[in-house]
């Protein structure tokens, strides 16, 4: 668990981070999104130490960051950004091995490790182990940035923008890659965004920054349905609340028995997926497939009362 | 059809080969009469050179072909060395005891246009870093053979050198530890102040614009300087004389190329430090690197190749400058040019400039192999 209590920034007098409180339990993805200026990755560098806290502090399982000297610190929590920065001058498994170097692991955990990682991220180790940055496409090395971040199994893993750099297609892949690997090693991220979607998408708890406060921190349903401020609502988009509350939930949620016409969709799909099928189909109502057969359908007037259900 | 390099060397080439390719001067003072290339030595004996130069010129205007303009290069090479043994021996007969024979505007141009024929040549092969090496290293142990082989010894910078044998040794190793010592001097202060000077931007500040202001200084200045400076600190500091630190000698010298040397160094090693991407330094202390880690593990081996740089400037320019160490009595192949300047004799100023220019051409390209071997990441992406 992860708590930070009353923790302030101050650059000569302005404050750009007011008084932040906020509580991450262990395993769950927080996401914190604001405009530039919000004090989002001060926040974040303040966990890490990479900024220290004017007041304030925080507490990684009970113990405070303070206890101990920053570089100890920092090997115990991961630490990716926008455009990677892996070494250029290392091959991809010094780049992934980099933490586990310096906590002193014996060389052949850290080369199983890598090997691990990389298979993780589904890039075959024999192929990509020895090459060297300039030779990984964006994406690529997007990913070793991440699993270099990932290597000590550290207790936290911040993110400040990790996909930012990347193109829509694959940012959305890396995206999916991030929450199957976070279920998979169940570990605590804190992720740093400006991009409302992107929070929805991988946030278990979404905290919204404005201007050095924290004005809202809650689940990415709360954030659309009940938006603190002017300013979330306005981050949300007044015109995309009822679809963006709709990708949040499940197909297996409002499915009901019967049978419905066309293709059919995965249990795991969203309402905003079944709808947007509906309507591009002209159909009323979408089959539900699990494991081959159809188990189900949901219907337009199901997702149409399901998406009222919050008045 | 446009200028290509090839057909600018053979134009060139052919209008050098209508200068005289030697002189002959009745003894080691007076100026000297141009010979021509055909006329250095009897026909017979000259003809094989002359086609030899013709051809190489030739295979010079293959572009795209560098192999052959190579061979071409190495080829006229030959055959002007040719020229120059058979007129070394063919133009003292009967000329007197005191005449002398030497390579005339016609040898040097001719020189100049072949090696960079080979250079150009040589660019457009890219030979890996070892290669490099080994063809340097095949380079002089051919200028070796020829110069150790006595086939020139009738040449007149070579009669100087016979006659100077054990100084030219001794001024040899003068001019090596002068240059490669200032250099390691420079390097010990050097180094640890760019680091400094990267880490506190107010020292930054303050110390590149003196040594800025150091190398500013006309050289002949500042070897002029050193010694009234060292001068009185040899009189006045105790002991100090004793480790040889006096107005003249060895140390002004080495002293004047250390301050020369500094400004490269310091301003290397602050830009190669500089060079490291910004996100790469983030991500090293984001992941608990220490300072030094950053430093080690980081910043100097990114750095390296540009710090390496620095040196090689260093090191190129201070074998051209400790020529003039030979003014204040400082040693080096200054003292036969400065000699040679005062008997108005050519020859001996020669012995003291060509080797300087090998010795200069020699270190840049060592230093030139050893940054390309020092530049990480993907061998093939160069």
């Amino acid at each position: 668990m992860i708590e930070i209590t009353h923790i302030t920034k101050e650059y000569d007098g302005v404050k750009a981070v007011d008084d932040v409180s906020m509580t991450v339990e262990t395993g769950s993805v927080t996401v914190i999104v604001g405009t530039s200026g919000s004090g989002k990755t001060t926040l974040l560098r303040m966990i890490n130490r990479l900024e220290e806290p004017t007041s304030g502090e925080v507490r990684i399982n009970g113990a405070s960051t303070l206890s101990e000297e920053p570089y100890i610190l920092r090997r115990r929590i991961g630490y990716a950004i926008q455009g990677h920065g892996l070494f250029p001058h290392h091959t991809v498994a010094r780049n992934i091995g980099a933490v586990p170097q310096l906590l002193k692991w014996p060389a052949d955990k850290i080369r199983s490790r890598v090997d691990e990682l990389l298979d993780l991220f589904s890039m075959e180790p024999d192929q990509f182990r020895d090459r060297y940055p300039a030779e990984l496409s964006g994406g690529q090395q997007q990913r070793v940035g991440v699993a270099r971040a990932l290597a000590s199994r550290p207790d936290l893993l911040l993110m400040d923008e990790p996909f930012g750099a990347l193109d829509p297609i694959i940012r959305t892949r890396a995206q999916d890659d991030l929450r199957r690997i976070q279920q998979r090693l169940g570990s605590t991220i804190m992720l740093v965004t400006h991009d409302m979607e992107e929070a929805i998408r991988l946030g278990d708890r979404v905290a919204v920054m404005d201007a050095g406060k924290l004005v809202q921190y809650g689940t990415p349903a709360e954030v659309i349905t009940t938006p603190a401020t002017r300013f979330v609502a306005d981050m949300v988009g007044e015109m995309e609340r009822p679809l963006r509350l709709l990708s949040l939930i499940p197909l297996s949620d409002v499915m009901e028995s019967g049978e419905a016409d066309g293709a059919p969709l995965g249990p795991e799909a969203s309402l905003r997926d079944a709808l947007s099928a509906c309507l591009w189909t002209g159909r009323s109502a979408v089959p539900v497939e699990e494991d081959g057969h159809i188990t189900g359908r949901v219907t337009l007037q199901a997702i149409r009362s399901r998406a009222e259900l919050h008045k | 059809m446009y200028l290509t390099p090839g057909l600018l060397f053979s134009v060139l080439g052919l209008a050098a080969l209508m200068a005289p390719l030697m002189t002959l001067a009745a003894n080691r003072i007076v100026a000297g009469e141009g010979v021509m290339a055909w006329d250095v030595a009897a026909l017979p004996l000259v003809i094989p050179g002359l086609v030899a130069i013709l051809a190489g010129l030739g295979l010079g205007l293959l572009t795209g072909r560098p192999a052959v303009r190579l061979a071409g290069g190495v080829l006229g090479l030959a055959g002007l060395i040719w020229l120059l043994v058979q007129g070394a021996t063919a133009m003292l007969d009967g000329a007197g005891n005191y005449a002398r024979v030497s390579p005339a505007a016609g040898f040097w141009c001719l020189l100049v246009i072949l090696v960079l024929l080979i250079a150009d040549a040589l660019a457009a092969l890219r030979p890996r870093p070892l290669a490099r090496g080994g063809l340097l290293f095949a380079a002089l142990a051919v200028l070796a053979l020829v110069l150790g082989s006595g086939v020139l010894s009738e040449l007149s910078v070579l009669q100087e050198y016979a006659s100077r044998r054990d100084t030219f040794m001794r001024e040899s190793l003068r001019h090596l530890s002068l240059s490669i010592g200032s250099l390691g001097a420079a390097a010990v202060i050097g180094f640890p102040l760019g680091i400094l000077c990267h880490r506190r931007a107010q020292l930054k500040g303050a110390t590149l614009p003196v040594l800025s202001f150091l190398q500013t200084i006309p050289s002949l200045a500042m070897f002029g300087l050193m010694i009234p400076i060292l001068g009185w600190v040899g009189s006045t500091v105790p002991g100090a004389r004793s480790i040889g630190i006096a107005g003249i000698g060895f140390a002004p010298a080495f002293l004047a190329l250390v301050l020369y040397s500094l400004l490269p160094v310091v301003g290397n090693t602050v830009a190669g430090l500089a060079s490291t991407p910004p996100a790469a330094l983030e991500a090293a202390r984001g992941m608990g690197m220490t300072p030094a880690q950053r430093l080690w593990q980081v910043e100097l081996p990114l750095g390296l190749p540009i710090i390496l740089t620095g040196l090689r400037i260093v090191l190129v320019q201070n074998i051209g400058l400790a020529v003039i160490a030979g003014l204040i009595g400082g040693g080096g192949f200054g003292t036969f040019v400065f000699q040679g300047l005062n008997q108005t004799a050519t020859d001996l100023i020669l012995l003291g400039a060509l080797p300087t220019v090998v010795m200069a051409l020699v270190a840049a390209i060592v230093m030139d192999i050893l940054v390309d071997l020092t530049r990480h990441g993907p061998k093939d992406t160069r």
